[in-house]
């Protein structure tokens, strides 16, 4: 085992994933930091403190960047350099090249977060970086769609396996995404200010073509290729379905890409545009609850797993959030259900079912599965996975019920009207009753947080042993030489 | 020949094109036609590009993320059009780089708040916002207030406006097209050299903060605020016009 494992570390290039490992880690303890701020303020806007800095507009896009392309991004960039080379059993393509995406990227997330603070934003919804960090994202990206294909290339087996499928369509999807999102001319050469080259309805379907597709590609099609090597390899078994594969592959990454317009359903945009996208949202439940299944039922045969491992929990448990979130995604594009849902909490809480029961338990599984393995030791400590995976489960129900019950509740208000005809509710009155849920919701994420403080201590200790192993073994290495 | 899915995951460079093309369809379909529609290019009497002070004000409201809590577009519903006014129209965006649709309401819509309340009271919303919403759980914003706005690279901001569509005028050709589209008052305003004087000029006109003295963030705020949704007179519009509106 210990020998295969050395034999591992020398044959792959684990330096770089190492690095991005322990950066999700990182930015997923700030980025949902400001999350739980971010939360309170709004429960408690004295948190506010009447700073520029801190106020909830400038720090909301510092906490979507932080967990979604900090957390995240770091998170895809470690399993995918991770998969890609196991998989094709080769080192990566051009090293140097992967090291810059690694402090490019890094670079990329102080930027964004310091320029939002300071005021600078394109008002973009997950696309507030201003147009000198959409070129860095550009060039980052360009190097690494170059160490992917060219580590693809030079694969030693015939086959590219399902998963790096995901991780490829991702990175095109993305690259076409933020470059036509983020066109834009700028004041002039010396500010970061820009005014973005669509204005009004054009703009509108650009962004959320873009913004949907963040969740459909960056959030959704990554991690299923991180779904489709960890779990089989986690379980010991074999993806479920070849063929569903190849039919989840192409109807999702087909699919995704209409399906935006839901977000401007009742809007000016023409009728047709969004009536398009809920259909396409709706048919996109096959493909998606395809994938999910190919997933939990990969573990037939291994079910037992689920009492004594939590890092197999973690997995299936995020499949679950994934099936969850895909069916509630196309019920809210409904144009009924969205007269009610939209510009409420029910939105925020749908985002947070998906990036925290999907997305964050999908790579906390995977992190754990990889993190022994890349440091050839054991984890420090399985109890304390446990007790994350129980910390994030309640976390996220807390934070998903909270704004069910606040969503539906401003729904439901805004639209009441007394006998007389009369609008029932007062604007300002729903923001008052929904009060205990925005301070159920933040509680609901100190949760979450406290569990990935765990996962934080958890690894640094994990690290920390496999480095004094290792010492440890190169001196007595030394010692017999 | 027969296809087989082999055949692609056996090559890198197929799977990518293949891949490529399966991911370009949608977002080819359902943008291109946004560009060509009359739907969503019409004119509509009344919508003009924002003035200097205004637009300043807009890059404010984008700058401090008021579109996370705010949305600007009203939808076609009773309880909407009771609350709010009436319903957006695609035109009434058409000068917005970027747009301000915004998607959620953790406060009200502001596509129309423009004329709704006083200078003065916007000016105690700004500073406190509990001083006249007691409930509100917003942030204060007291810097507005006490910002000097900075004007020294308004004309660097047109002019970067002005390369995406927006019709503010370079030169007297561009300004006889403006006095035709727009008359003469507002084709005045739009004028890229004489931005500074117009955005002093309308900032003491208002007197947005109540000080005439000089020009703060607050007053570019209340002149974005105050012209939002004003645009369209609508009571001289019949109601089946509205219907090619949409």
């Amino acid at each position: 085992m210990s020998a295969t494992n050395q034999a591992a570390t020398e044959q792959y290039d684990y330096d770089i994933i190492k690095k991005f490992s322990i950066m999700a880690i990182v930015w997923a303890v700030v980025g949902m930091f400001v999350g739980v701020y971010i939360a309170s303020e709004l429960a408690w806007p004295f948190l506010n403190f009447d700073s520029p800095y801190f106020s909830f507009g400038r720090f909301r896009p510092v906490h979507t960047g932080a967990v979604i392309f900090g957390f995240g991004g770091s998170a895809l960039f470690a399993t995918s350099y991770y998969v890609v080379q196991r998989t094709c059993q080769t080192r990566l393509f051009a090293p140097g090249l992967a090291t810059f995406t690694f402090w490019g990227w890094q670079a990329i997330i102080v930027l964004a977060a310091a320029s939002y603070v300071l005021g600078y934003s394109q008002g973009r919804e997950y696309a507030e970086m201003e147009w000198p960090i959409d070129i860095l994202i550009l060039f980052v990206w360009v190097a690494y769609l170059a160490v992917y294909v060219g580590t693809l290339m030079k694969r030693k087996q015939a086959h590219i396996y399902v998963a790096n499928w995901f991780y490829l369509s991702f990175i095109l999807a993305t690259a076409l995404l933020h470059t036509f999102n983020n066109l834009a001319v700028p004041v002039n050469l010396f500010t970061l200010k820009s005014y973005s080259l669509f204005a009004g309805t054009q703009d509108a379907m650009t962004q959320w073509w873009y913004g949907h597709n963040a969740v459909g590609f960056f959030l959704t099609a990554a991690f299923l290729g991180m779904m489709y090597y960890f779990v089989p390899k986690h379980a010991g078994r074999p993806v479920y379905s070849y063929r569903l594969s190849i039919v989840h592959f192409w109807a999702l990454s087909f699919m995704y890409m209409w399906v935006g317009t839901h977000h401007l359903h009742w809007t000016a945009l023409p009728d047709w545009a969004s009536t398009l996208g809920a259909t396409f949202s709706i048919m996109l439940l096959l493909p998606s609850w395809g994938g999910m299944i190919n997933g939990i039922m990969t573990l037939s045969g291994a079910w037992d797993k689920l009492r004594t491992d939590p890092i197999m929990r973690f997995m299936i448990v995020a499949l679950s959030f994934y099936g969850m979130s895909t069916f509630e995604g196309p019920l809210m594009s409904l144009k009924d259900v969205n007269a009610l849902s939209h510009y409420t909490d029910w939105t925020v809480g749908h985002v947070h079912s998906g990036a925290l029961g999907w997305v964050a338990m999908i790579s906390f599984g995977s992190l754990y599965h990889m993190m022994p393995r890349l440091w050839n030791t054991t984890m420090y400590s399985e109890k304390l996975i446990n007790m994350h995976f129980w910390l994030a489960t309640i976390g996220t129900l807390l934070y998903i019920t909270a704004m069910w019950i606040s969503g539906i509740s401003q729904g439901l208000m805004w639209r009441a009207f007394d006998e007389f005809g009369n609008l029932q509710y007062s604007f300002v009155e729903s923001v008052a009753a929904m009060h205990p849920f925005y301070a159920m919701r933040a509680i609901g994420g100190v949760f979450f947080l406290a569990g990935m403080l765990l996962m934080a201590y958890n690894m640094y200790q994990t690290i920390r042993q496999g480095v004094r192993a290792e010492a440890a073994g190169a001196r007595a290495a030394a010692a017999t030489a | 020949m027969s296809f087989k899915h082999e055949n692609v995951e056996t090559n890198a460079g197929v799977l990518l094109v293949l891949t490529m093309l399966a991911i370009s369809v949608g977002g080819l379909v359902e943008i291109a036609p946004l560009f060509f529609n009359k739907d969503t290019t019409e004119n509509v009497e009344g919508v003009r590009p924002y003035t200097p002070l205004e637009s300043r004000g807009r890059d404010i409201y984008i700058r401090e993320g008021c579109y996370t809590c705010h949305s600007q577009m009203i939808r076609p519903f009773r309880d909407e059009q009771i609350r709010y006014g009436h319903y957006s129209l695609a035109a009434e965006s058409k000068y917005d780089h970027p747009f301000q649709w915004g998607s959620k309401r953790t406060g009200p819509d502001l596509a129309r708040v423009g004329g709704k309340y006083s200078n003065e009271w916007h000016v105690q919303h700004m500073i406190k916002p509990t001083s006249v919403v007691p409930e509100s759980v917003m942030p204060n914003y007291p810097w507005l207030l006490e910002t000097k706005l900075d004007i020294s690279d308004i004309g660097d901001r047109m002019r970067a406006q002005r390369v995406v569509g927006v019709p503010y005028s370079a030169n007297q050709e561009e300004y006889q097209r403006n006095v035709k589209e727009f008359g003469e008052a507002v084709a005045k305003t739009l004028v890229i050299a004489d931005a500074k004087k117009n955005l002093v000029a309308q900032a003491q006109e208002g007197n947005y903060d109540g000080d005439r003295a000089s020009v703060s963030e607050m007053d570019a705020m209340i002149a974005y605020l105050q012209v939002l949704g004003t645009m369209v007179d609508f009571s001289k519009i019949k109601p089946e016009e509205l219907v090619k509106f949409r």
